[in-house]
């Protein structure tokens, strides 16, 4: 099987899943941002859980290589809170709003085009971009446990632990 | 005819991981989204101005072409598709429940709000290096620093954009 159809296929499945999970809504990605509905919270974190130690433990045996993205502070920060404020407008994410579309939540046109601009406009700035935000404190490829300096499984436990504490008051909040 | 409830999200959650565990078993493929918003507009510039965009650094980076993530993307519309349709619950729908609660049911307020938020939010993903799935799902379940920056990053913008829209109730 190709590379291409092996895309497609995981693709469904994920399309599938955050269908029924409900997380492709907007309701849903705003109910979180306005800490109503933590629902794309649950689903995040158990995602997380079994992903990180899945990965963990293949990588642990060799069997598959991590592919980390570089810290540079000043992008990562502006980026992500750039992003949490169109995320806030838009009240989708870019795989999601493919997911709202599929079921029929058409607003999510809006977003796909809005996003098509937006790249554009990102790749005429990326330039000036490489040699100022980009440049300023870059760490490098890191993760946790490396910048800790702890065994990547006590991480991957406190995590479980704190995550599931949290999802804990959720529940008991009834988010 | 209240809706059904949709399906457990820790199971959904746990099915998730182990999918995309075993997508980077297989073929060595993380979850992600935004890249591929960069290919298609690099594969629509492209068709309409080949000599414009050839020379640009950020299309040599990410070569406009239909790649594994081009196809994941293309896959969620059509999982979600067969998700809604076989659970009865694909429903046109111009204008978001909550938003028509709060905003009303004009279709050009809730498109421009959507557009202008669409073109933010790629460009800070592209600027941070990933979407709630590339750095979100992907990046921090390899515990990568940045993955948990971006994603705490998104959550404190996105909160607050979120509460000031809503402050001041719904409509009526």
């Amino acid at each position: 099987m190709s590379l291409l159809t092996y895309g497609l296929i995981t693709g469904i499945i994920f399309g599938f899943l955050i269908q029924k999970a409900r997380v492709v809504r907007y309701d849903k990605q705003v109910g979180a941002l306005r800490l109503l509905d933590m629902t794309i919270i649950k689903f995040m974190f158990s995602a997380v859980f079994v992903g990180m130690i899945g990965i963990y433990f293949l990588y642990g045996r060799g069997v598959v290589g991590l592919q980390i993205k570089p810290v540079t502070l000043g992008a990562n920060i502006i980026g992500g809170l750039m992003f949490g404020i169109g995320w806030g407008l838009l009240g989708y994410c870019p795989a999601t709003q493919l997911g709202a579309l599929g079921e029929g939540r058409w607003d999510a046109l809006w977003g796909i085009l809005g996003m098509l601009l937006g790249v554009s406009i990102f790749a005429r700035v990326y330039p000036a971009l490489k040699e100022t935000l980009y440049a300023w404190a870059d760490f490098g490829k890191i993760t946790l446990p490396q910048a800790l300096g702890l065994n990547h499984w006590i991480v991957i436990l406190l995590l479980i632990i704190f995550g599931t504490l949290l999802l804990g008051w959720f529940e008991e909040k009834g988010l | 005819m209240k809706e059904k409830e949709g399906w457990n999200p820790y199971v959904t959650g746990a099915l998730t991981g182990i999918v995309a565990v075993l997508s980077v078993l297989i073929v060595g493929k993380f979850f992600g989204a935004s890249t591929s918003y960069v290919r298609s507009a690099g594969l629509i510039e492209k068709f309409f101005a080949p000599q414009r965009i050839a020379p640009m650094d950020y299309f040599i980076k990410y070569i406009p072409e239909i790649d594994w993530q081009f196809m994941f993307v293309i896959g969620v519309l059509l999982g979600s598709f067969i998700a809604a349709i076989t659970s009865g619950n694909f429903r046109l729908q111009a204008v978001p429940d909550m938003w028509k609660a709060r905003f009303g049911s004009s279709i050009a307020r809730r498109a421009i709000t959507a557009f202008v938020g669409g073109v933010i939010a790629i460009f800070g993903a592209r600027l941070a290096g990933g979407c709630p799935s590339g750095h979100g799902l992907s990046g921090v379940m390899q515990l990568s620093v940045s993955g948990f920056i971006a994603l705490i990053s998104f959550f404190i913008a996105g909160a607050i954009v979120a509460r000031s829209l809503y402050r001041g109730g719904d409509k009526k």
